[in-house]
C-alpha cells in the first residue's frame, strides 16, 4: 500500500506557507461545481476534473474550487458558478469538458464572461 | 448513474450537506464469496426515524430547490439489479450509514468506475471535511485518511493544488496496486 510521504507534505507546507502570506490568504476567484444527484449524473465530476487538472498544470494559486448541492435547475446540469473578486457571480449551464476549459481560460483567468454559456448573472441566494 | 463511484460521490455529498466533518467510504471486494460491499458513513446531523422510514421514496428529499430526491433510490435500484440491497441506518445527532451489497460477478453489476476522481472531487470541493477511504480487494488494501495529512499540513488547506496532486498520485498508485 503506497503511503503519502511526510517529507513531501512538510516540503509543501514550507513552500505554500510563504505563498499564502503573499496573497494574504485571499482568493481571486472561486469556481463552484454543483454536485447534486442531477449534476453528478450529468457529468459534473468530469467538469471538476478539468478544473483540477488546469489548476495543477498552470500552477494557479489564487483560484479556489468547491462543490455545492443541486441549484434547482436539474435539466440544465452540469452547472457551475464562477465568482471573480469584485464582480457578480455568473452561473453557467450544460457545461461539458470543452466549455469548462473555455470558461476557465476566458472568465476565471481572463475576467471576461463567456456569455454564450451563461444562464444569468447573480446568485439564487443573493438579491441582484 | 453510469458506475458505482458516481453513486458513492452522490451519497457522500449528502453527508456533507448534513454537516458531517468526517465521511468514511469503505469498499470491500471479496472475490471468494463473490460479494461487493460498499459502506458510506458520515457523522452529520442524521435523520429522525420518521424520515428514515421514507428515505428511499424518490418523492422524499431534504432539498428545498426541488421536491424529488433520487440519489438513494437510484443506488438501491443499481444494487437490486445485481442481486444486492441497500440499507440506511441513521439517528439524529449521530450520523448516517448507507450499506450496499451486490453480487460481485453479476452481469448487471455496475463497474466501480473512477474512484480516484470521486475521492479527489470530495477532498478538493470540501476541504473542511475529513475523508477516510478504505478499499479492500481480497487480501490487498488501500487506505487514505485525510486526518493524517491535515496534521502534517498545519494551516495549509487540503485543497491546495500541491496537496491535491500528492493525494491524486497516492490514490492512483494505491488503486493500481489493488487491480
Amino acid at each position: 500500500m503506497p503511503r503519502i510521504s511526510i517529507e513531501d507534505l512538510k516540503r509543501i507546507k514550507e513552500e505554500q506557507t510563504g505563498k499564502m502570506v503573499l496573497r494574504g490568504g485571499q482568493f481571486r476567484a472561486k469556481v463552484t461545481v454543483h454536485m447534486g444527484t442531477c449534476g453528478i449524473a450529468a457529468g459534473a465530476r468530469e467538469v471538476m476534473n478539468v478544473f483540477r487538472e488546469t489548476i495543477a498544470e498552470k500552477e494557479i494559486q489564487d483560484v479556489i474550487l468547491t462543490n455545492s448541492g443541486c441549484a434547482g435547475l436539474c435539466a440544465k446540469e452540469p452547472m457551475i458558478t464562477v465568482e471573480v473578486i469584485n464582480s457578480a457571480p455568473v452561473k453557467y449551464i450544460l457545461v461539458d469538458k470543452e466549455k469548462a476549459r473555455k470558461i476557465f481560460e476566458e472568465h476565471v483567468l481572463g475576467g471576461k464572461v463567456v456569455e454564450d454559456y451563461a444562464l444569468a448573472i447573480g446568485s439564487e441566494t443573493m438579491a441582484v | 448513474m453510469e458506475d458505482l463511484s458516481l453513486h458513492i460521490l452522490d451519497v457522500a455529498e449528502n453527508g456533507i450537506s448534513a454537516g458531517a466533518s468526517l465521511i468514511k467510504v469503505i469498499v470491500e471486494e471479496n472475490l471468494e464469496t463473490d460479494l461487493l460491499k460498499i459502506v458510506i458513513e458520515d457523522n452529520g446531523k442524521g435523520m429522525s426515524s420518521e424520515f428514515l422510514e421514507k428515505v428511499l421514496d424518490p418523492f422524499v428529499t431534504t432539498r428545498t430547490t426541488r421536491r424529488v430526491g433520487l440519489g438513494l433510490s437510484l443506488f438501491q435500484q443499481s444494487a437490486e439489479e445485481a442481486e444486492g440491497c441497500l440499507s440506511v441506518e441513521s439517528s439524529l445527532g449521530t450520523g448516517t450509514r448507507v450499506t450496499v451489497t451486490m453480487r460481485h460477478s453479476h452481469i448487471d453489476r455496475k463497474p466501480m468506475g473512477d474512484m480516484a476522481s470521486t475521492i479527489l472531487t470530495l477532498v478538493e470541493g470540501n476541504p473542511q471535511v475529513d475523508f477516510v477511504y478504505h478499499h479492500r480487494k481480497d487480501s490487498r488494501e488501500y487506505l487514505l485518511d485525510t486526518r493524517e495529512i491535515r496534521v502534517e499540513l498545519g494551516e495549509i488547506p487540503l485543497n491546495n493544488p500541491q496537496v491535491v496532486s500528492v493525494i491524486r498520485d497516492n490514490v492512483a498508485e494505491g488503486l493500481r496496486e489493488l487491480n
